[in-house]
């Protein structure tokens, strides 16, 4: 403490020096284009946004979210599209958070931190964060579909009902890959619950499940509801995960059962950028989409955000 | 910042349980012990899964006779050709790796350098209110979907790009180089900016003490200090652009050619298990091919993201440690 304040105190006698020094031409070049490769990067969101609002929101109506496609997609609305994300989403989140959040429990509550096992669980969960989403696709396809679905089939005596592309088999592909995302922002919020929490139940007589059922779980409910949302943000816009384990094409009908194919908004942007058959017709239709598929992300980040920068706020003030 | 499991101690010292209502409760507590451990099992699970089914997809190529008749791994590098489809398919992997690496070094030049330099920017040179304003733009900038990065690259960028290159394939491996490097900002800046701004405020004082500039401090003591950080930062973006397919599958042309030029159009390894598995009959030697794909981009991307994951715990030894 001492140290560093005596060193501010040194640098501030030193200053007239460091303004000599300041007009050195490599200095000033080198600060210079460190703000302009920040300026850059500002400029381009600023581009890409601007381009998708200008050319999105005329299309983004009611009629545009309540309306199914029309004539061979090149009129009509997205809502297909909205109903099969929704219903992908939720069924990942319901098959994930349980998961998710006990294993959190178990790494930050329960496991010894140096234990081989606990070493191993982190070790897993860092680099399954790292697989590329498309090799989660084929995992979907040869795990989920040809071999889970068709072992079900059998078992049943069914015809083909679990063993193809389905919407419970996208979702649980999508849970595994969220699966990272959930354990870190759970474990994040576990640690900021005091310790003096945790004694004071345990003092109390409570067991270890009763603390954490009635004392760590609510102080820690943001922190998980964060990772949900952001679970089901970045659920939402993960395209190659479920191109062969149950998004479709198109659909004339919604998907009612676990069992079904579903239009989802991702793959519906990839469709209309890349198999339409009149460019010029899909387009606006095609920037809508975006633009929906946009502000669906952003809320939810925000949300996200505000609650795990309340989060922090809370661990800040606590260290 | 981790927590030591305070309970231990205190857990043993639970009151005498004698009653039936007590025993209950351990039995429920052993159970839910076990049930919390198998959720953190999963996550193992889920990795060796990952691993078995897409190496067990990829395996006929090496030891199915049938197959590899059509695809094996010396077929692979023979064959400088990725025709999947047709009379005599060929699977020639160099088109598609060469295009890989096209695309990856065209947005490692771009993002690199930028997010580097922006990180440098935020850590040190910004004032307070520019740097919390930067903070969200990165943010959006994450949060964009990659298929509508792809979206834009195909519809929008790709035509300034080819106006700008004069290049007579609209998509190349520039295209969706540039736009795979928009991808991979988020993942640098925030990785790099973290490492700067983990840096001890001591190194910076006493560099600036002994007067030195704040750009000499930047670049001769705070970078240094955080170089482990600042090189998983650009392996973990590395990682995340080798394994990208959306961007790439609509920006980059999709032609499978093997050249050095930067303006034709490439196929990468990704792009092609997405473009392609949903047509293949399951079993085929196509299809074994295409696992055989998605297991080398599992191989790679495991493999720079345990290397990052060793420059973060050098990172953190070297900042603790001092």
């Amino acid at each position: 403490m001492t140290s560093s304040s005596l060193a501010t105190g040194a640098a501030r006698i030193l200053r007239p020096l460091q303004k000599a020094n300041r007009r050195d031409a490599a200095g000033t070049a080198l600060s210079g284009v460190s703000a302009f490769a920040a300026g850059i990067i500002v400029l381009m969101v600023a581009i890409i946004m601007g381009n998708i609002i200008f050319f999105g929101w005329r299309t983004v109506t009611w009629e545009f979210l309540a309306a199914p496609p029309r004539e061979g997609m090149t009129a009509g609305g997205i809502f297909p599209a909205i109903f099969g994300t929704t219903a992908l989403v939720v069924l990942m989140v319901v098959a994930l958070i349980p998961f998710g959040v006990g294993a959190a429990i178990y790494l930050h509550e329960y496991a010894r931190p140096d234990s081989r096992f606990t070493r191993l669980v982190r070790f897993s969960v860092n680099n399954l964060a790292g697989v590329p989403s498309i090799v989660f696709g084929l995992f979907g396809l040869g795990f989920f579909i040809q071999f889970l679905g068709h072992q079900m089939d059998r078992a049943m005596g069914l015809d083909m009902v679990w063993g193809q592309p389905a919407l419970v088999w996208a979702a649980l592909t999508l849970a595994m890959l969220n699966l990272p995302v959930v354990i870190v922002t759970t474990e994040e919020a576990l640690s900021a619950v005091p310790n003096d929490m945790r004694e004071a139940a345990l003092a109390l007589g409570a067991t270890r499940w009763q603390t954490i059922r009635h004392v760590l779980l609510p102080q820690a409910m943001p922190g998980i509801l964060t990772g949900a949302i952001l679970s089901v943000s970045r659920g939402a816009g993960e395209v190659a995960p479920i191109m062969f384990t149950g998004a479709a094409y198109f659909l004339p009908y919604l998907p009612t059962l676990p069992t079904d194919q579903f239009m989802e908004l991702g793959y519906h942007v990839f469709v209309l950028a890349t198999q339409s058959t009149d460019v010029d017709a899909t387009r606006p239709l095609l920037y809508g989409t975006v633009l929906t598929l946009l502000m669906l992300t952003f809320a939810l980040n925000l949300a996200a955000i505000t609650l795990r920068s309340r989060l922090r706020a809370q661990l800040a003030g606590r260290s | 910042m981790t927590f030591a499991p305070a309970d231990t101690t205190v857990g043993r010292m639970r009151p005498m349980a004698r009653s039936g209502h007590r025993s209950r409760q351990r039995v429920r507590e052993a159970v839910i012990d076990v049930a919390l451990r198998a959720c953190a099992f999963a996550a193992i699970a889920g990795l060796v899964l990952i691993m078995l089914f897409v190496f067990r997809g990829a395996l006929p190529v090496m030891f199915d006779a049938e197959t590899m008749r059509e695809a094996s791994l010396t077929k692979f590098v023979e064959t400088w050709m990725w025709q999947p489809v047709g009379d005599v398919p060929k699977y020639g992997l160099m088109p598609l790796i060469v295009g890989t690496l096209k695309v990856v070094i065209v947005a490692m030049l771009f993002a690199v350098p930028i997010s580097v330099l922006a990180a440098i920017y935020a850590s040190e040179f910004a004032p307070a209110r520019v740097r919390e304003a930067l903070k969200p733009v990165i943010e959006i900038l994450a949060g964009i979907p990659s298929v509508v990065l792809g979206f834009f690259a195909l519809i929008v960028m790709a035509s300034w790009v080819q106006s700008v290159t004069g290049s007579s394939s609209r998509l190349n491996a520039l295209n969706a180089g540039l736009a795979l490097g928009l991808g991979m900002i988020p993942v640098i800046f925030t990785v790099c900016e973290d490492a700067l701004r983990a840096v001890p405020r001591s190194y910076r004082e006493a560099s600036l003490a002994l007067g030195a500039s704040r750009w000499q401090t930047a670049w001769n003591v705070t970078l240094p200090a955080a170089s482990a950080g600042v090189a998983a930062g650009i392996l973990l973006g590395l990682a995340r652009a080798v394994g990208e397919t959306m961007i790439v599958l609509m920006a980059s042309g999709n032609a499978a050619i093997v050249s050095a030029s930067a303006f034709d159009s490439v196929r990468t390894l990704s792009a092609s298990i997405a473009a392609e598995l949903a047509e293949v009959v399951v079993g085929s030697p196509h299809y074994s091919v295409l696992f055989f794909l998605g297991s080398m981009l599992f191989v790679t991307t495991f493999i720079i993201n345990v290397a990052a994951g060793m420059f973060v715990e050098r990172l953190r030894k070297r900042l603790r440690g001092t």
